[in-house]
Parts: C-alpha cells; sequence; structure tokens
C-alpha cells in the first residue's frame, strides 16, 4: 500500500460541483481506511470549505476552484483554493452563526470543519482569493471504536 | 433531493429523501415555504431518516422551517435523524431550538 500519495482537481464554482468534490475527496480518502464516521466528517468539512468558496469567493460570477488531497501516512491533507474576493476578517468569519450568505446560509460552515477535522487553517487576501487546509489523521483501524 | 408531504390534521410531515447541501437547500427552502403556505400546520415534523448526507446547509433549512412555524404560532420537529446528520446538527447546537427527536 502506497503511503504517499494526492490528487489534484479543478472545476467552475457552480453549486451542482459540491457532490462531485465531497465525493472525489471521500473516494481518495478510503485508502486510508476510515470509518464511516471519519468519511462522514471529511465529506462534510470538504462541503463546507467548497460551498464558502461558492458563495462567498465568487458571489457575482463563476470562478474556479482547486482541491488537493494529499495523503502522509496517516495524516489526509486537503487544500481547498479560489482566486475570488477573499475574506476581510478571517476570525470575524470563524465566528460560530456570523454570515454574510443571507438566509439559506447558517454561519456554521468553518465551525463544522474546525470541529471535524484536527486542523483547519484559512490563509486569505481580499481581492486575491482564500485557501482553506484541513488536516485529519486516520487511525489506523487496530484499538479503532 | 426530493421533498414529500403528508398532511394529517394540524400536523404536516415532510419527508426529505437524498443529499442536503446547498446545491439542494436553495430549491428546498421555497418548496417548504410553499408547502407550509398551503397547508398552514400546527406542527411540522421534518423527517430526516432518507437524508443520505447533510452539511451546514440542512442547519439553515432546519431554523427557517422553525421561524416560519413559530410565526404561524406553532413548532417544528426534527426525528429520524442519522448518524452524520445528527453530528452536524449537534455541532451546531440547534437542539436549543429545535425539538429534535
Amino acid at each position: 500500500m502506497e503511503r504517499e500519495n494526492y490528487i489534484a482537481l479543478q472545476f467552475p464554482s457552480c453549486s451542482v460541483n459540491e457532490g462531485f468534490a465531497r465525493i472525489a475527496v471521500a473516494g481518495f480518502a478510503a485508502q486510508l481506511d476510515p470509518t464511516l464516521e471519519e468519511l462522514g466528517d471529511i465529506k462534510t468539512a470538504v462541503s463546507e470549505a467548497v460551498t464558502n468558496a461558492i458563495v462567498h469567493a465568487y458571489p457575482e460570477e463563476i470562478g474556479r476552484i482547486s482541491i488537493k488531497a494529499k495523503r502522509s501516512g496517516d495524516v489526509l491533507e486537503i487544500k481547498i483554493q479560489d482566486w475570488g474576493q477573499g475574506i476581510a476578517d478571517i476570525a470575524q468569519a470563524k465566528q460560530p452563526l456570523f454570515t454574510t450568505g443571507g438566509e439559506e446560509r447558517s454561519g456554521m460552515g468553518f465551525t463544522i470543519m474546525e470541529s471535524f477535522m484536527d486542523e483547519m487553517r484559512v490563509r486569505s487576501r481580499p481581492g486575491k482569493g482564500t485557501t482553506v487546509v484541513l488536516r485529519k489523521r486516520i487511525m489506523p483501524r487496530m484499538g479503532k471504536k | 433531493m426530493e421533498l414529500k408531504a403528508k398532511a394529517d390534521h394540524r400536523t404536516l410531515t415532510l419527508q426529505l429523501r437524498g443529499e442536503l447541501d446547498h446545491h439542494a437547500a436553495k430549491r428546498l427552502v421555497r418548496e417548504i415555504d410553499l408547502v407550509v403556505e398551503r397547508e398552514v400546520p400546527q406542527q411540522l415534523v421534518l423527517d430526516f431518516s432518507a437524508v443520505s448526507f447533510m452539511d451546514s446547509s440542512g442547519i439553515a433549512v432546519v431554523m427557517r422551517a422553525q421561524r416560519r412555524m413559530q410565526e404561524l404560532g406553532g413548532s417544528a420537529t426534527v426525528i429520524e435523524v442519522p448518524p452524520q446528520a445528527r453530528r452536524v446538527l449537534h455541532t451546531a447546537g440547534i437542539d436549543r431550538w429545535v425539538k429534535i427527536k
């Protein structure tokens, strides 16, 4: 079994691609032999990051979204990048229930990414775009509940 | 995402089937608004048993349904929530505002 591996994909910021993005990353993550709960966490976190890019990075246009997923040993790293509007105040955007997305958004995206993954890092520059890096260690099956 | 409605006295049960993400939620909120306006129920039951995936878009759908029901003097309940969707609702602390069975 390969201990190092990666995938890279790009797609336009159409909401129909949200499902494709999380299924693609879940398919890649399967080689780490995650539990159903871990797989659900990964799919949910990817869905949140991609939806943020679709709704907030490109509110008035269709732009490019890139996902790179990498496996290093037991650790899965997922980088979701856009070249859209960027986030002026990242600390504020991370606040639970804070949203600029209107009534169809809940403001819980970053909170869910943070709680479902081991690590979340957000880099953003207004007018340049945003990169979210998510990491999760997939525990080997032995001793798993 | 498919929506099946069943009205019984003043209770409206909506069964959601499929993946509840932002893509699905855009249409779903409109459909729920329409059927609630038509039936004017006292109780709205959202049956999640056939929801195969849900992200935070589902939180917004549930909160909006609850607000609509409160405007009508009623309330919403979410039932039969599978583990993945339950984890999302729980992380959001949504059980403080909406009854989840």
